[in-house]
């Protein structure tokens, strides 16, 4: 099938996608794959992102001490396992779970 | 946007409505399985299930086993079903068989009381032959959209779980809900780090407690473990689609049930007793809860997915949602409605919301979706959360 090729925008050309669910949330999600190195602007905030963010990724929107509620959907989804600085990568290696945790009971007990 | 009232379904002498009129084969014993196979390639038309467990008072979890069997048979979407039965002296027969209400058409074949598997296969192929000619000459009829009950679920959940397709099916279980309907929200280990929501939302005090408690039984039976959830929840395929913890799984998943008031929490394969949004308490595993809230009465049943299954239950028709729109061109075959358009920007919640609802009507009117085209009919049964310690 013959289709003229035309100059298509790309995702690099565009500014990526970010979603902030609720106001009160210290991290928005990625829509779109996001570079390090890209500036991104959410609620009239410029953030500089430092890590590459995967699709359906957190992104953090401030600056959070180790041990901070993390907040998404205006909700708690965790505590902050370490500093997370504004425009970093947030997941599994800086977020943890407050819920369900049988491994911090055993720890209790194993210190008692 | 105006107001459908009614569905078309197949009235039961109960006073229930089905959104399908089938015969099913089921089988009371891993044993009999392939028989109930056999019958049901042996009668082009019928249903079955294989059964992988066994159901004996010995095992535990055996009066939720009797109560999921029961509700399956005695359901609104089988018009009758043929039990396929090593001895009719088992156990499961002996205690199945006196909680099916008089209205309830079925026929107990055994291996021991035909002589025989071949000849138990025989009979049980005529017994089925005569109740799908019998089956045939019902029709459907109008009815209040108050005799709908919906099963909700989410699995494979990645970040879009809860901005597209949670939240439509949340708008759509609230449209059933004003109609008179019922809605199931199951799934009580993704309620933990959300039952503040649901349980504000509470329509007793008694509701309330209910909430807290069912959800803090399921947080200390993994807990008991000696484990955490980061194990399991949220799972490997969650993590990668960038779900971190389970609260914020938690917080995607319950959008599916909307904004209605939480009317009740029922336990696992009961049949809801009150109408409006209802908390059945459910294992996280897909199976255990579509078998659960079919056993429950819901006649027709929604899977959001981030990821895709093929999942389907035999007696009721499953509605495969995605999340993302790449998701619905992966597996064209095994989705059946796409919510990703909320992702790309160019629908609203709302809008996708009202087509799921119709959606959901035009399955329960009849139009057959990917996992019964595909002839999926995936069955296990929850054991129970365990003893306190």
């Amino acid at each position: 099938m013959a289709r003229s090729l035309q100059p298509v925008s790309s995702q690099e050309t565009r500014e990526p996608r970010v979603l902030l669910i609720h106001p009160n949330d210290t991290v928005a999600v990625a829509l779109d794959p996001i570079q390090a190195g890209t500036s991104i602007s959410i609620a009239g905030i410029e953030i500089s992102v430092r890590d590459d963010i995967p699709f359906g990724h957190k992104v953090a929107i401030r600056d959070l001490e180790a041990g901070d509620w993390v907040i998404k959907y205006g909700e708690k989804i965790g505590v902050a396992s370490q500093p997370i600085h504004s425009g970093e990568h947030v997941h599994t290696h800086n977020l943890e779970s407050s819920r369900g945790r049988g491994d911090l009971l055993v720890a209790e007990r194993e210190v008692q | 946007m105006d107001a459908i009232k009614e569905f078309w379904g197949y009235w039961r002498d109960d006073g229930r409505v089905g959104t399908r009129n089938h015969v099913l084969i089921l089988p009371l014993s891993p044993a009999v399985s392939t028989s109930a196979s056999w019958v049901q390639q042996a009668v082009p038309g019928t249903v079955s299930v294989e059964l992988h467990q066994d159901i004996h008072p010995s095992v535990s979890g055996y009066p939720l086993a009797i109560r999921t069997l029961a509700g399956w048979v005695d359901h609104p979407n089988v018009y009758a079903t043929v039990l396929l039965a090593l001895s009719q002296d088992d156990p499961v027969v002996r205690d199945l068989l006196p909680q099916l209400g008089h209205h309830v058409r079925y026929r107990l074949v055994s291996l021991e009381g035909e002589g025989g598997r071949r000849a138990a296969q025989e009979a049980a192929r005529q017994v089925a032959q005569d109740y799908l000619t019998a089956s045939k000459s019902l029709e459907r009829q109008p009815a209040p959209l108050s005799q709908l009950i919906l099963a909700t679920e989410c699995g494979g959940s990645d970040a879009c779980s809860g901005l597209s397709a949670n939240p439509s099916l949340g708008f759509a279980s609230d449209r059933l809900v004003e109609a008179g309907g019922t809605s199931i929200l199951a799934e009580t280990t993704e309620l933990i780090g959300a039952e503040h929501i649901l349980a504000a939302r509470a329509t007793s005090p008694s509701v309330d407690d209910a909430i807290w408690e069912t959800v803090r039984h399921a947080e200390r039976a993994a807990m008991r473990m000696g484990v955490d959830f980061r194990g399991g929840q949220p799972a490997p395929g969650n993590i990668a689609g960038g779900i971190t913890t389970i609260e914020e799984k938690s917080l995607g998943c319950v959008h599916k049930g909307g904004n209605s008031p939480v009317a009740g929490v029922i336990d696992y394969a009961e049949r809801p007793r009150m109408r409006g949004l209802v908390i059945m308490d459910t294992p996280g595993h897909d199976v255990m809860q579509f078998v659960g809230m079919a056993a429950g009465g819901a006649q027709v049943m929604v899977f959001t997915t981030g990821r895709g299954t093929p999942t389907g239950a035999a007696i009721a028709p499953v509605i495969k949602v995605s999340t993302r729109t790449a998701l619905k061109r992966q597996l064209p075959d095994l989705i059946d409605f796409n919510a990703g358009s909320i992702i790309d920007g160019v629908q609203t919640r709302e809008q996708v919301g009202w087509a799921l609802f119709r959606k959901i009507l035009s399955v329960a009117n009849g139009e057959r979706v990917a996992a019964e085209i595909l002839g999926h009919r995936e069955f296990g049964i929850f054991q129970g959360w365990g003893a306190e310690a």
